[in-house]
């Protein structure tokens, strides 16, 4: 693995395009634990394209070792496409749920402005406790949670990460090509093989 | 694709206006050894046990068309497969039951992932209904072996079968070639379906096997070459696993560089070819260590720059413009930083840079490599292969086997000294005639591969070179040898130590010599006990004899041959040195 100093290390966002495989979540998530490499937040959801999934994966490494890894991904059998960006290269959301006692929250806090100042919204408000829900990247979502203290948070819960790439113009059309000459033992290939940086791809 | 348990009902349907193609109904266990039948397998190494007894039930009625070797245990089973495998160059399969047996394989798998072996290996496993329940031999063999396979699937219904093992064998031979475990529930092999014809496997979405070529990149690196004024060629096993050794010759032979190798890549190239220059890495020849930090441009073939071949890394080949063909473009820029990266099968890109290479002879940068092999014969190789010392040594009986069987012979090796040894004094004339554990070193690796290498090509002769503690650690493959009748030639190099450890110990923690002091049986007794053939030599005078004697026995022999305790491996680049820093003594 690499030398570099941690100094060199930055919050990286793994793209994979896979198929819907039992056991296909470990086989991704061994390649980072072999490595004593920590998995920062890990999401996995359906794509834009029926049967496909997609993985979010976000890991603080240089980009020499987050090169290395994404290949070893997509050299896995059921693995489709892997891309990795920084996060100023997409677009990325998470989500957070907060529970706080109904009477103090009701009481102390003047709710209307906490919610419009915070961009949350109530999901649930019950005699005994009211959920808030807020969407946006880590400050924010943290933010929240310094606001929410005083009121006696409860439960706190952020969800993993999720990212659209500001430069894809989707892996959509990749795929139609690559069904489309399907059953052709013709491998199929891609331009990004020249730039050997931002993407991989077999 | 494949699903898990629901693929019956997301497999498509036939409708009533669609062709019906014409259906068998068989079992599960049926259809698997028809399945393997359909992918040309001829030979199984296997062991049965309770959750693959419906398989074995149906291999009874197949016993005319698939050869199964009953081995002694697992982990014989798939070193055996694997000698099969890289002997003939076709598919290694192996049979196990679960539990146990199943993870009697782990070994195997690692070794074979490493060093790109294609095996297929089908496990039992407990009845779907039982998964999860811990079970009577039930593990979690899918999940255990995920870092140990190139693709590895449970199927749970008999539905699946074909299409899983259609994909196992298409995935294990193709591309880099790798293991595939395909685990089978008990409720699967028994179940009856009606089958449709068995269709192999050509293609998947999600697997590209083979990089297309890059003209570009091919044209880029034969200028690099062409300007070379001392270019050096590293190759490996990717030249054998793409059967490229004609390609190979022909481009080292026209752009007239010198070529040096790693052990798998070992026979692609005759050993007493002129461009051969040696053996890389840390016990390999003088020349090709030292020359790699001298050389301007790198061509490395199918190889993936092993830290055993590097030493250190940041004093790797720093002055070198690096091309790298390699077909897994995961090793590109792996370890090694590339100049010209050449994606590809080298079947395919060695032709094409070939076309593109001028004709050189660079007898300068030749007479290189001839004075360092020179100062590595004054200062090693004679005293070795021809020693003035009384005790016998291990190189000696190489270079005695080598006068006998011309260099025709599959050498299997084990792991340790005698291992390096012989890869750097075996004579090979042939490609896939050096079996051995590469990546993983796995120790007790020679004696079932030697067994499986024989199956694999059974007109070749197949000598194993074993050291005393490895052999130890498989020689129950004895009894396998005892029943098959297979005719293989056993050589031990017994120096009454763990020898290449031993040599750590003295070079490295001041001769503590900490549990290396091995103890041995009478290996001619044991050999005699399985039926086996077998001598014991302790003198030069009768060692020449007794080889003869070995070869020309008809049948199996067991040659325990013993050699001075305390000779060490040199030349040596010690663990965090450059390669520059090779040591002779």
């Amino acid at each position: 693995m690499s030398q570099q100093s941690s100094i060199d290390r930055q919050e990286y966002n793994i793209t994979a395009y896979t198929e819907n495989q039992v056991g296909l979540l470990n086989r991704i998530a061994i390649i980072f634990s072999r490595r004593k490499i920590n998995i920062e937040s890990l999401n996995v959801s359906p794509s834009e394209i029926e049967g496909i999934h997609r993985f979010n994966i976000v890991i603080n490494e240089t980009e020499e070792v987050v090169g290395k890894l994404a290949r070893q991904i997509e050299k896995q059998i059921e693995v489709l496409k892997v891309y990795y960006n920084t996060n100023a290269d997409v677009i990325w959301q998470e989500m957070a749920l907060y529970k706080v006692p109904t009477d103090v929250i009701a009481e102390k806090a003047i709710v209307e402005r906490l919610l419009r100042e915070n961009g949350a919204r109530a999901v649930v408000i019950r005699k005994d406790y009211t959920v808030f829900e807020t969407t946006g990247h880590r400050e924010e979502t943290d933010n929240l949670i310094r606001v929410l203290q005083p009121y006696g948070l409860i439960e706190f819960v952020r969800s993993a990460r999720i990212a659209i790439i500001k430069a894809s113009d989707g892996f959509n059309s990749k795929l139609r090509e690559f069904e489309r000459r399907e059953p052709s033992t013709e491998p199929a290939e891609n331009e990004y093989l020249n730039s050997r940086d931002k993407v991989f791809t077999m | 694709m494949l699903t898990n348990e629901q693929s019956a009902q997301t497999l498509p349907e036939f409708t009533a206006t669609a062709v019906q193609p014409e259906t068998e109904t068989m079992t599960g266990a049926v259809a698997t050894l028809q399945a393997l039948l359909a992918e040309g397998v001829d030979t199984i190494f296997g062991y049965p046990g309770g959750a693959i007894i419906p398989i074995y039930d149906a291999l009874y009625d197949f016993k005319e068309q698939l050869n199964h070797v009953l081995v002694r245990h697992e982990q014989g089973g798939i070193h055996a497969a694997q000698g099969y495998a890289r002997s003939s160059g076709k598919v290694g399969v192996v049979f196990a039951t679960s539990g146990p047996g199943a993870t009697n394989l782990v070994t195997g798998l690692a070794d074979a992932l490493i060093d790109s072996t294609p095996l297929v290996c089908i496990t039992g496993q407990v009845f779907a209904h039982l998964l999860g329940t811990d079970a009577f031999q039930e593990t979690d063999i899918i999940n255990i072996t995920t870092p140990i396979t190139k693709w590895n699937y449970q199927v749970t219904n008999a539905e699946e079968i074909p299409e899983a093992l259609a994909k196992a064998f298409y995935i294990a031979r193709s591309g880099r070639p790798g293991p595939v475990l395909i685990d089978i529930t008990k409720n699967a092999q028994q179940q009856k379906h009606d089958f449709a014809p068995y269709q192999p496997c050509t293609h998947i979405r999600s697997y590209r096997p083979k990089p297309i070529v890059r003209p570009e990149y091919i044209r880029e690196a034969a200028a690099l070459i062409n300007q070379a004024k001392r270019p050096f060629v590293l190759w490996g096993q990717g030249v054998i696993l793409g059967k490229a050794e004609l390609e190979f010759k022909a481009f080292i032979e026209k752009s007239g560089i010198p070529a040096a190798w790693t052990i798998l890549g070992a026979g692609a190239l005759a050993s007493d070819h002129p461009l051969n220059v040696g053996m890389l890495g840390m016990h390999g020849n003088y020349g090709p260590n030292v020359l790699t930090n001298e050389c301007d441009v790198l061509i490395a073939i199918g190889m993936r720059f092993d830290d055993r071949v590097t030493g250190r890394l940041d004093k790797y080949a720093k002055q070198a413009k690096v091309i790298h063909l390699d077909i897994d473009p995961t090793e590109i820029d792996k370890n090694v930083a590339t100049t010209v990266p050449v994606w590809g099968d080298c079947k395919e890109t060695l032709p094409l840079l070939t076309a593109l290479v001028d004709a050189k002879l660079h007898p300068e940068w030749h007479e290189r490599f001839r004075v360092h092999m020179e100062q590595e014969v004054d200062a090693v190789i004679r005293e070795e292969l021809f020693p003035t010392s009384e005790e016998l040594t291990m190189g000696e009986v190489i270079q005695q086997l080598n006068e006998l069987t011309g260099g025709e012979a599959i050498v299997v090796t084990d792991v340790g000294q005698h291992q390096m040894v012989a890869c750097r004094y075996a004579k090979l004339n042939k490609t896939r005639s050096n079996i051995t554990s590469g990546g993983l070193g796995t120790m007790g690796f020679a004696l079932p591969a030697a067994i499986g290498a024989k199956f694999g090509t059974p007109h070749r002769p197949v000598v194993a070179i074993i050291g005393d503690g490895g052999v130890q650690m498989t020689i129950q493959e004895l009894g396998t040898i005892m029943q098959t009748g297979v005719d293989v030639k056993i050589i031990i190099l017994n120096n009454r130590f763990l020898g290449m450890v031993r040599q750590w110990q003295e070079l490295f923690n001041d001769r503590r010599y900490s549990f290396v002091d091995i103890a041995s049986p009478d290996y001619v007794t044991v050999a005699s006990g399985y039926r086996i053939a077998g001598k014991r030599v302790e003198a030069r005078t009768e060692l020449k004899q007794s080889l003869q004697q070995m070869l020309e026995h008809p049948g199996s022999f067991l040659l325990e041959v013993m050699v001075s305790k305390e000779n060490n491996i040199f030349p040596m680049v010690p663990q965090g040195c450059s390669v520059s820093e090779i040591r002779l003594k």
